[in-house]
């Protein structure tokens, strides 16, 4: 009797370190606060395959709401997100919820210089670099060759002759393209925001008397998509991403880089303050620059990864709508999103809904 | 002594998920929203108490416009949920049988298991320019051209009730099914006319039913975001929208959390003044039986 | 039209199916103005599903109603002079009973004032004067009652339908309101029906009284006729305490049938309309109170019927007293006896003998 206790106590006792061994080697967690597209599958199971103990948990987002989700915890419960290049500097200001990056812990050699030096120059902050560049893309327009063979710039989504028959996103990029449109600079008058917001009002009177002209304002990609492709609207406000995947299906549905330069944002990498795994942040930064996995990226996103030659790595039919798109001059043209000064977003918050409130069309 | 005690504990132990959820899940949220609303933005992590807030609101006609909007529609969704959802619930309770009466709770059902989204989309295939119905127009003849039902308030009003009607349904149904037949023929026999009878003993039999179904109904609806947002039109603006593009377009936690608060109080008075004018009282209704 | 011969209520060949069961098969009866009509039988014999059709809440397969002469088939419940009590009564809860009184004038578009002063009226006849502002449930269950028929008698009805209305009441009120019933069936001398399962209600309160069984109509007639010269076996059965035999038929003639019982005895019968051939098989039934009972051997007169046994058991209830006598083929045979005669007259195990009258002994064809 006692020995069978004895036996039973020191199985138990063995099984107890057991357990406490494997919990010792447990995987550590990778929590990544990102966009819909930027995590594929096959780039999680490779990462995961290199470094057995480290489990990635993916939350997909957008810009707004990873602020939102950042802030309501101080910057806690995720250990990387993708903010966009603009809406870096303000929010750390105010709210402080990155952390700076120690650069010497990435392989700074595989980025694209400029877009590395952009992003640099966009979210350094008492000498502290807070992020650096994942992939860029634009916003502009998405035309309809066959219906509307000549639009070229953002001011053709207001044209009475494609009446009924455009659409936009009401966010803040139709306010910035449609102030460069009007010859504004918005950006530049980013520094004195009384002239900005004089430049906005001008932008919501055109933006009300085009309300006639808009069939609906898209929400979301796929809205977008079934807008486009239905053929309810010929020319629309758009990401190039959305287009490319658009051309796949419809040929005749072409990225249009407006006239005044489309606008260019470029997500980034940065580590949340209370983030709990920088070490495996920094891996999987290394890890998605990779040539290989930077195909894998580019044919999820259908955007431009920030490598060198980056537009390159782009899979074959995004890389034919690339090319239906853009010209070299249009690539000089781009214009990057500057970073947004605190009160920008309220002014802009302000004149979009007073334009959604307007009765139009 | 022991005996007394293990009745406290059990009552204890009944009552603490109750507690926890009233007070994690109701009242700390809403203190939580309540104390932001009165916070003033002052400058960069500055902040004051102050009534701010509610004041930008009553200064900008947009806000509260979109609000009595929202409550004005919410209440039209009501009403017409009320029109649809009585006829079904009665003909479930009353004259269906046994089992087309589940099947017809399940169909009601059906719009619940699909998420909001996918709902949504459901509605923009049929009514959209290239659309289902408008082809089906088109196709007997009795339009010309494409028909846009998409983007205007007719159709996110249509979209509403669909959403919303089993929440009208169910409580009018329990109600009815405690009803005897014998009431309503013996409506019939005094020399009642169908009219009468349902205005004079189905519907005031049904009362607790139709007043909570329409609270219920009233407060999902002039709550609800994704149906108004995806099915709206150019000028249609949800006050839900409005609190969503406060906290996250624009980071503007305290104006969500004033608007939020509005919502609530707002509604409640809404609701308070419906109670009123059909002399009905939250005893007699929601909380019978 | 005198009103001699001025039926309220007619019924002719009365049918009606669910699906393959005939709830109601061929029923014809007339009502005459004025009276207190039942329909007696056990639950499920059709006589609810008779009493729907009158009031128009179900469709005859066949046959016709007429109301005051003139057929009701295709007038719908609400346009029918007929009225109804319902089982549960079916006062509006959400209205007071004043209200619930005034629906009916409403419906019919009397003036404000008069319904008014009708629905004064009526209370008053009812002997529940003031009660206008009363609730429902502020009401006793015999008030309930009253309320009930008085919301259908301010109608001035051609005949007024009360579908077992006292069912739900207990045994003293039942009594009580039997009473009341006839009473204000009188009062108002206007037509009842009232069906019952309960054949001392049918009995009590009726002119005549109908039984009816499987859908059909056994037999019609007064209640002392049903008591006494019950038609069939069934009725014989329902209406009324009864012993009741199985046996054979020995032999008949025109007065009476001798029937040798499964216990072996032998039984004088008289007949019923049918009388039965030697060697078939018959029911015999004979009431309690016309059992004679004596501790000798006390004759009774020539037919007569014997039978020798012990007292089993007395049961004691007041004026229905009763004597359990075990036979000697040990069946218990009920025995009515007056307990002024005090117990001392027998005690169980006392050996007696019962004897009754061959009239007293009614044998009809067994069925089936």
């Amino acid at each position: 009797m006692k020995s069978t206790r004895a036996i039973l106590l020191s199985a138990s006792a063995a099984a107890l370190v057991l357990l406490a061994g494997t919990g010792g080697a447990e995987a550590e967690t990778l929590r990544l606060l990102t966009w819909g597209s930027y995590a594929p599958d096959k780039i999680v199971e490779a990462f995961e395959k290199k470094y057995p103990d480290i489990h990635v948990e993916v939350t997909f987002s957008n810009n707004e709401e990873m602020i939102a989700k950042l802030r309501a915890t101080g910057g806690a419960g995720f250990d990387l997100a993708q903010p966009s290049h603009d809406r870096i500097y303000a929010v750390q200001k105010e709210y402080g919820l990155y952390k700076p990056l120690d650069l010497s812990k990435i392989d700074m050699s595989v980025f694209e210089p400029k877009l590395l030096e952009g992003v640099k120059a966009n979210t350094t902050i008492d000498g502290k670099v807070y992020a650096v560049p994942h992939q860029w893309g634009t916003s502009g327009i998405m035309v309809d060759k066959t219906k509307a063979p000549d639009a070229k710039g953002w001011g053709d989504l207001c044209n009475s002759k494609y009446k009924g028959r455009t659409s936009m996103r009401l966010k803040r990029t139709i306010l910035l393209g449609t102030a460069f449109s009007m010859g504004y600079d918005p950006f530049a008058a980013y520094g004195d925001l009384k002239k900005y917001q004089e430049i906005l009002d001008k932008v919501a009177d055109k933006l009300i008397a085009c309300k006639d002209n808009i069939k609906a304002y898209w929400k979301g990609g796929d809205d977008l998509a079934s807008l486009m492709l239905s053929g309810e609207v010929v020319m629309s406000e758009t990401w190039d991403s959305t287009a490319y995947r658009i051309y796949n299906q419809n040929h005749n549905i072409v990225f249009v880089p407006p006239e005044t330069g489309a606008l260019a944002w470029i997500d980034t990498f940065a580590i949340p303050a209370k983030g709990e795994a920088d070490d495996a942040a920094y891996k999987w930064i290394n890890f998605v620059m990779q040539p290989e996995m930077v195909k894998l990226m580019s044919a999820s996103s259908g955007a431009v990864i920030a490598v060198k030659n980056g537009k390159d790595m782009l899979p074959d039919d995004k890389k034919a709508a690339y090319e239906a798109a853009w010209t070299p001059e249009d690539v000089q043209r781009l214009k990057f999103f500057a970073n947004i000064p605190p009160g920008v977003e309220d002014m802009e918050g302000k004149t979009l809904e007073k334009i959604k409130a307007a009765t139009g069309g | 002594m022991p005996r007394k005690d293990a009745d406290r504990l059990s009552l204890i132990l009944l009552m603490t998920p109750l507690l926890l959820w009233l007070v994690l899940l109701i009242l700390l949220p809403h203190l939580g929203i309540g104390y932001l609303s009165l916070r003033e933005k002052v400058a960069p992590r500055v902040y004051h108490f102050s009534f701010a807030n509610y004041i930008d609101f009553l200064h900008e006609p947009i806000y509260w416009n979109t609000l009595l909007r929202t409550a004005w529609m919410s209440i039209l969704v009501t009403v017409l949920t009320l029109f649809v959802g009585f006829p079904i619930a009665y003909y479930i309770a009353k004259v269906a049988g046994r089992r087309s009466r589940a099947a017809l709770f399940l169909l009601c059902l059906v719009p619940l298991w699909v998420s909001d989204l996918v709902r949504a989309f459901g509605w923009m295939m049929l009514l959209r320019e290239t659309g289902i119905v408008s082809g089906l127009l088109q196709w007997a003849g009795l339009s010309s051209g494409p028909v846009e039902m998409l983007y205007n308030d007719v159709t996110v009003i249509v979209g509403l009730v669909y959403t919303v009607v089993l929440f009208m349904i169910v409580p009018i149904v329990s109600t009815l099914d405690g009803m005897d037949n014998s009431l309503i023929e013996a409506g019939y026999n005094l020399g009642g006319s169908r009219l009468t009878v349902l205005r004079r003993i189905i519907v005031p039999y049904a009362m607790p039913g139709i007043v909570a179904g329409c609270i219920i109904v009233f407060m999902l609806t002039a709550g609800s975001y994704l149906t108004p947002v995806l099915l709206g039109g150019k000028n249609s603006m949800w006050f839900t929208e409005q609190i969503y593009d406060q906290f996250i377009t624009r980071y503007n936690w305290e104006g969500g959390s004033t608007f939020g608060i509005l919502l609530l109080v707002f509604t409640s008075l809404v609701v308070w003044a419906g109670l009123r004018l059909s002399g009905q009282n939250l005893a007699t209704t929601v909380a019978k039986r | 039209m005198s009103s001699e011969q001025a039926n309220d209520l007619e019924c002719e060949h009365l049918t009606k199916r669910f699906g393959a069961f005939t709830a109601v098969d061929d029923v014809s009866f007339e009502i005459p103005s004025g009276s207190f009509f039942s329909i007696l039988g056990p639950s499920g014999c059709g006589k609810t599903t008779l009493m729907r059709m009158i009031a128009g809440f179900e469709d005859p397969a066949a046959g016709d109603i007429r109301i005051k002469g003139r057929s009701v088939l295709g007038t719908p419940p609400n346009r029918r002079n007929v009225k109804m009590v319902f089982q549960h009564l079916a006062l509006f809860p959400m209205m007071n009973v004043g209200e619930n009184i005034a629906y009916g004038l409403r419906c019919a578009g009397v003036g404000r004032s008069d319904i008014e002063r009708r629905v004064r009226d009526v209370l008053e006849r009812i002997g529940l004067p003031g009660v206008e502002g009363k609730e429902i449930n502020q009401l006793s269950g015999g008030q309930k009652q009253r309320i009930a028929i008085a919301r259908c008698m301010v109608l001035e009805p051609d005949v007024l339908l009360l579908d077992e209305p006292l069912g739900a009441l207990d045994l003293k009120l039942r009594e009580r309101m039997k009473i009341e019933l006839k009473l204000l069936q009188h009062q108002f001398d206007t037509t009842f029906v009232y069906i019952t399962h309960d054949q001392s209600e049918a009995l009590v309160m009726s002119d005549r009284v109908a039984v009816m069984n499987g859908g059909r109509f056994e037999q019609i007639g007064a209640p002392q006729e049903l008591y006494n010269a019950p038609g069939t076996a069934f009725v014989a059965g329902f209406v009324g305490d009864s012993n009741r035999w199985s046996g054979r038929v020995v032999a008949a003639d025109a007065e009476a049938v001798q029937v040798e019982t499964a216990g072996g005895a032998r039984l004088l019968c008289r007949p019923g309309a049918l009388r039965p051939a030697p060697g078939e098989a018959v029911e015999v039934f004979v009431r309690p109170e016309a059992i004679a009972i004596a501790g000798g051997g006390a004759g009774e007169g020539a037919g007569g019927n014997r039978l020798a046994g012990r007292v089993d058991s007395l049961l004691f209830n007041g004026a229905a007293s009763r004597v359990l006598v075990r036979g000697a083929d040990d069946r218990l045979v009920e025995v009515a006896y007056a307990p002024e005669g005090g117990p001392g007259d027998f005690g169980p195990g006392d050996a007696v003998e019962l004897a009754w009258a061959a009239a007293q002994t009614k044998c009809f064809p067994s069925q089936g």
